[in-house]
């Protein structure tokens, strides 16, 4: 006890911030560093969860780059980031900056927009699911049957099945975006607006000169945050198609949820840890530009 | 104070010499999944195994279905396993390969024995001469018909379509358009990720002529005229007749269940589900037969003992699989769960033949065949992708067949290389 005595007040804050640190430090260390590095090791091995590992190398990542539905799965999932992020961006900015200027009800609309984000993503996608689906039971295409118009095919389509569920997953996280881009709104002074009101200026350069401008922060927030989101796509995909996961032919499959069936469908863990490598990857080099991005200002 | 404390020492003395003038106690642990008529009867099979075997105690663990298999080889692999687990037929050579499980001790299960008593699939736990594993109750497919759109598409419920031709002219009379010509009602439920799959490879594909794969189960041998006819006649069901859409109100069994399927081919594990819907008319018929060729698809859940049981507990454990593969143990199960008996002698008592529910599965059992599954369901994808081929893309069936083939072929290569 004396060597402790002994510290400095210096000393003993840094002690004492270390003895605090020291369970979320292990905790990190146990469930995600070491898993991380653990499954670079997995992912040089062939393993079937029951018995041995075996080495196999490079193997399981030669596989993966003559692997078509990898590169399809892999396709996929740039789609979801590339259509998703922007356009639920855009989306949830107009709304919110309307929003913004709406008075009546203001709260109410807001919770309006808010709700869907409460819910969980497993069971919206569900009432979703239901939907879509071809009459006699799918609500748009009972409407579209009743005033003579052909059944769209949803879920059940190459090329209209991913769209649908990007579109759920959009919706879904709309909610969070509003309120994130009201709050970067809100705290835009307003003595900016009083000034270019005096000038006489339109609504239209003050978006664009203003308000535009002082919300950068605020989008990269967003961009980062929905990009990770959307290449980690899982539920909605899952939970839409659980009949044939990720289909029909692998159109709407992402990369988590290959990495899923891998696993602990076909129990291939080496292969599915050299998958998880390359998110891994990818996932780092998103950061990494987003934060380089976020640094320039 | 005083007095009871020693009263109770004594009393704990007592139970305890009992315990060792008794014969040695021994706790097994035994694990299935949950579904609660298998784990209700399950429990009884216990009560009367520990009734019948003083000594012997039986931990019954079971966990959700989804997570089971991760579970078990979890488990397996770092020693922490049961004595007596149980498996999905398809899954045994992954089992076996890895030595999770022992040969069943062969003066308590003789081969000759289980050849003889057993339905012809059962072989199918068969390794180096020796069993791994047996089922207690068993599962084979049929077709199930609403009789009240039987009656009202003038079809008579007492005479329900015995040849695939048959069934079709059923489907197509019992499927119902709305004016834009939308299908509200279809004839028959299908979709190949259910049981259609089993349906085409070990039933279809023969009916045509043709075998799914060679005996072994390592060759793909339904690349052929035989196999391409089955799986034409299965895709013109959705693309030529229109009896049938993709994905109907999500999946077949919803649709009979809500009378928006005039038939379905399922196994007896949908009865219980089908008797609880209120207001439901359906009886059950045999597989129609083709080209005088009758064909099922047979499946199976089985118990085997793991490697790490040794000593008393395999004793132990050798007696519960003997006790829970007896004829009255595959009786009460038939009674729970429905399901029905591993052994030809039980299977074909009154009370499951002459049933007009179970009559026709018990029937099908003697002609099933059940697939050696390397990767069941990475199969299963490879038929509903040839499916999804022909049926969104416009791909002609002979080529959608041959990558099937082509891509089952590796599967199999690739597992039986090791």
């Amino acid at each position: 006890m004396s060597w402790y005595a002994n510290r400095t007040i210096e000393q003993k804050r840094v002690v004492w911030a270390w003895t605090f640190l020291a369970v979320p430090l292990a905790f990190y260390v146990l469930v995600r560093f070491y898993p991380t590095l653990e499954s670079f090791y997995v992912s040089l091995h062939s393993w079937r969860l029951i018995g041995e590992r075996r080495w196999v190398g490079l193997d399981n990542y030669v596989r993966l780059a003559t692997d078509p539905v990898f590169w399809k799965v892999f396709a996929n999932t740039f789609i979801y980031l590339i259509v998703g992020t922007p356009l639920s961006i855009v989306l949830s900015f107009v709304v919110a900056y309307q929003l913004d200027r709406v008075r009546f009800m203001h709260g109410f609309i807001r919770a309006l927009y808010f709700l869907p984000f409460l819910t969980t993503a497993a069971a919206m996608a569900w009432v979703w699911r239901w939907f879509y689906q071809p009459v006699p039971i799918g609500v748009i295409n009972n409407a579209l049957a009743s005033l003579g118009i052909p059944q769209i095919t949803f879920l059940a389509s190459t090329t209209n099945a991913l769209p649908a569920i990007l579109a759920t997953a959009i919706w879904h996280g709309l909610g969070f975006q509003v309120i994130i881009f009201m709050a970067g709104l809100r705290a835009i002074p307003t003595s900016y607006y009083e000034a270019a009101r005096i000038d006489g200026v339109t609504d239209w350069t003050i978006l664009r000169e203003i308000t535009i401008p002082l919300m950068r922060p605020t989008v990269i927030f967003l961009v980062v945050f929905s990009s990770i989101g959307y290449l980690r796509i899982f539920d909605q995909v899952y939970n839409m198609t659980t009949n044939d996961p990720g289909g029909p032919l692998d159109s709407t499959k992402p990369l988590v949820l290959l990495i899923y069936q891998t696993a602990f469908r076909s129990y291939e863990l080496g292969y599915a840890a050299a998958q998880t490598v390359v998110l891994f990857v990818v996932l780092l080099a998103i950061s990494l530009l987003q934060l380089r991005l976020m640094k320039d200002r | 104070m005083r007095i009871l404390k020693s009263l109770a020492a004594a009393a704990l003395l007592a139970v305890g010499f009992a315990g060792g003038v008794k014969a040695q106690s021994v706790e097994i642990e035994y694990w299935q999944y949950t579904f609660e008529t298998r784990v209700r009867a399950m429990d009884e099979l216990i009560k009367r195994f520990e009734a019948a075997n003083p000594g012997i105690k039986v931990k019954h663990v079971n966990f959700p279905y989804n997570d089971y298999r991760t579970k078990v080889s979890a488990a397996m692999a770092a020693g922490q396993g049961p004595d007596v687990v149980q498996l999905f037929y398809g899954w045994l050579d992954d089992f076996h390969n890895s030595k999770i499980l022992q040969p069943l001790p062969a003066a308590a299960f003789p081969a000759a024995k289980i050849e003889a008593e057993y339905f012809p699939m059962v072989r199918e736990m068969k390794r180096d001469g020796a069993y791994y594993a047996l089922p207690t109750a068993v599962r084979s497919l049929s077709v199930f018909y609403n009789t009240r759109l039987m009656k009202e598409a003038g079809l008579d419920p007492a005479k329900p379509p015995a040849t695939l031709d048959a069934l079709l002219d059923a489907a197509k009379k019992m499927t119902k358009r709305d004016a834009s010509g939308n299908i509200t009602q279809v004839g028959i439920g299908a979709g190949v990720e259910w049981q259609d799959q089993h349906w085409w490879r070990e039933v279809l594909v023969r009916q045509f002529g043709g075998t799914p794969y060679s005996a072994e189960g390592r060759q793909v041998t339904y690349n052929s005229e035989a196999g391409l006819k089955a799986l034409t006649w299965y895709v013109d069901m959705f693309r030529t007749h229109k009896v049938t859409a993709r994905n109907f109100m999500d999946e077949p069994q919803a649709a009979f269940r809500a009378q928006r399927a005039g038939l379905m081919v399922d196994g007896n594990f949908r009865i219980g589900a089908l008797e609880r819907t209120r207001g439901l008319e359906w009886i059950v018929a045999p597989l129609p037969s083709h080209n005088g060729i009758r064909s099922n698809y047979g499946s199976y859940w089985v118990n085997g003992i793991t490697a790490s049981s040794k000593g008393a507990k395999l004793d132990a454990a050798t007696k519960f699989l003997a006790f829970v593969t007896t004829p009255e143990a595959m009786q009460h199960w038939l009674d729970v769960t429905g399901e029905l008996p591993a052994r030809e002698a039980a299977a074909y008592s009154k009370s499951a033949t002459e049933s007009p529910i179970y009559g026709p599965f018990v029937a099908g059992l003697k002609e099933a065949h059940a697939t050696r599954f390397v990767d069941e369901s990475a199969q299963r994808q490879l038929v509903m992708d040839a499916v999804s081929r022909i049926l969104l893309e416009n791909q002609d069936p002979a080529v959608s067949l041959k990558i099937m083939a082509e891509a089952e072929q590796k599967l199999l290569d690739g597992f039986y290389k090791k």
